[in-house]
């Protein structure tokens, strides 16, 4: 009876349903799983209370990020024939499942729970928590598709602007920070956020709904085509997705994308004091840039996806790609001359890193339509979590090596910046490379019809 | 009544989207508050 309750069939909407009552059911989900580049917070007490190191003081993020990716490739079918409720509601089971075996293995000391649980556990949460809305999204904003995932993945961006102090704060009340924090404020910590979470959640699912299969936005009518244009005019499917040249030149557009911004993003604060050294409140300075990243970070999610609606999405990743590398090359060059232009430089790299996740569901949608782009995008999510190793070992690797061989200022960063660049420049001539899908690999109607047909069963 | 029915029902639903973006959008404005806090010091120094 329960299960009835989340399938697809029972979430179509009545006529004159508001479609904008679907993005703050994304947000629900997508700002609480968002928590998990807030992790950071957690590391230092962990570390001081159960005598653990930094590197394994990290593993439930790395955990919880790598389960993002394989269970939103795993899952990503299974999502879009369960439907957006479905995959809502497994998704709080398992975030916020993740938190509570994370509180059960801090009070009795058993990190190895934290690890499986908030790793593990959560993580697939996290997968299935990303891809849920974004399908449901698409359709109920075919008009502005852009804007639309803007907003919910957005949200991931914001997640950790609510999570990093409002975790801080809790922790500080339970005296889990300092050197000798309470390991039971740790789990206490733990466990209140599962259950909030698990509130906030649970307004996504019982708000999502699905359009029924001849709705349109009032007034709206499909544009005609151009030749040659991008935006598909069949479906294919996830299976038939990974054999085009178009899914693979996409990832490496995504993977490159992600790890140029991670160039900056991980090592933000140590960059910021390498560049700008000196002056009292340096801590201070390097905190408030870290922080105007993650503002651009979130911002250029929606900002730069809403405007691909209008320029096109190839355009769109131009820009990315394209203006990103000549930022980076800008940086290089001007290195700390003049404070204003570095940072307008960093803000719009990051801007654009953000822009990248935002964009990419609304490509797919282009390239592939819409049958099972829920699908799709879970596979493509596989390059983020390659981007997420691969960018860090770049950046550390490198700049490690430079501060080992005695060198200062930013010349510790010219080597890897560059780098960056040439993954750009590779990104650019991808997205270039990109062409419409070979109609071969379009559903034949009928069965696109019959599948939608057996979603809807 | 026809009518006062789906006029009843269009201003719950304008309601209940008012409340579904207030849920998302307040503990969003306390992160973006908090952000915005330690912006000053970046050009402070």
């Amino acid at each position: 009876m329960a299960a009835r309750y989340l399938e697809r069939s029972r979430i179509v909407a009545p006529p004159g349903w508001s479609r904008w009552l679907i993005p703050p059911a994304a947000l629900s989900i997508h700002l609480a799983i968002g928590q998990a580049y807030a992790w950071s917070v957690f590391k230092k007490p962990l570390e001081a209370s159960l005598g653990i190191s930094g590197v394994a003081s990290a593993l439930p993020f790395t955990f919880a990020i790598v389960m993002l990716g394989l269970s939103a490739a795993l899952f990503g079918t299974r999502v879009d024939s369960k439907g957006p409720r479905w995959a809502m509601f497994i998704s709080m089971c398992c975030f916020c499942s993740g938190f509570l075996i994370s509180a059960l293995g801090v009070s009795i000391g058993q990190y190895w729970l934290v690890v499986l649980g908030y790793g593990v556990v959560g993580g697939i949460g996290l997968g299935i928590g990303y891809i849920s809305p974004v399908s449901t999204l698409i359709k109920w904003f075919p008009d502005r598709p852009g804007m639309a995932t803007g907003i919910a993945i957005m949200g991931f961006g914001g997640g950790a602007l609510i999570a990093a102090p409002w975790s801080n704060s809790m922790l500080t009340a339970f005296g889990a920070t300092g050197t000798g924090p309470d390991t039971g404020g740790i789990a206490k910590t733990f466990l209140i956020h599962g259950v909030a979470y698990a509130v906030f959640m649970s307004v996504g699912w019982l708000l999502i709904r699905v359009p029924a299969d001849d709705w349109k936005p009032v007034g709206w009518e499909p544009r005609p085509r151009p030749a040659g244009s991008l935006i598909s005019a069949g479906n294919v499917s996830a299976r038939n997705a990974i054999k085009t040249p178009q899914f693979w030149l996409l990832w490496v557009v995504l993977c490159f994308n992600v790890t140029a911004g991670i160039g900056i993003l991980e090592r933000a604060a140590p960059i910021y004091s390498d560049f700008f050294p000196g002056g009292a409140g340096l801590a201070a300075a390097a905190a408030g840039f870290v922080a105007i990243l993650s503002l651009a970070n979130m911002l250029g999610r929606f900002v730069w996806s809403s405007t691909s609606d209008l320029i096109g999405r190839k355009n769109a990743y131009r820009m990315y790609l394209g203006v990103g590398a000549l930022l980076y090359l800008t940086v290089t060059q001007t290195t700390n001359a003049n404070k204003v232009v570095f940072l307008v430089c960093c803000l719009l790299i990051l801007s654009f890193y953000g822009a990248g996740f935002a964009t990419v569901p609304a490509y797919l949608r282009d390239l592939f339509g819409t049958y099972q782009v829920g699908a799709i995008h879970g596979r493509l999510l596989t390059a983020w979590s390659t981007a997420g190793v691969l960018g860090p070992v770049i950046v550390n690797a490198v700049a490690d090596a430079r501060i080992t061989a005695g060198v200062t200022g930013p010349g510790r960063y010219t080597l890897s910046f560059s780098i960056m660049i040439g993954l750009l420049i590779i990104g650019f001539v991808c997205n270039e490379l990109i062409r419409p899908v070979n109609p071969r690999f379009h559903e034949p109607a009928s069965e696109h019809a019959a599948g939608k047909a057996a979603m809807a069963a | 009544m026809n009518t006062r029915t789906t006029g009843s029902a269009s201003n719950g639903r304008a309601v209940l989207t008012a409340l579904a973006w207030a849920w998302v959008a307040a503990p969003f404005l306390y992160g973006l508050y908090q952000l915005l806090l330690k912006i000053p010091a970046l050009f402070g120094s």
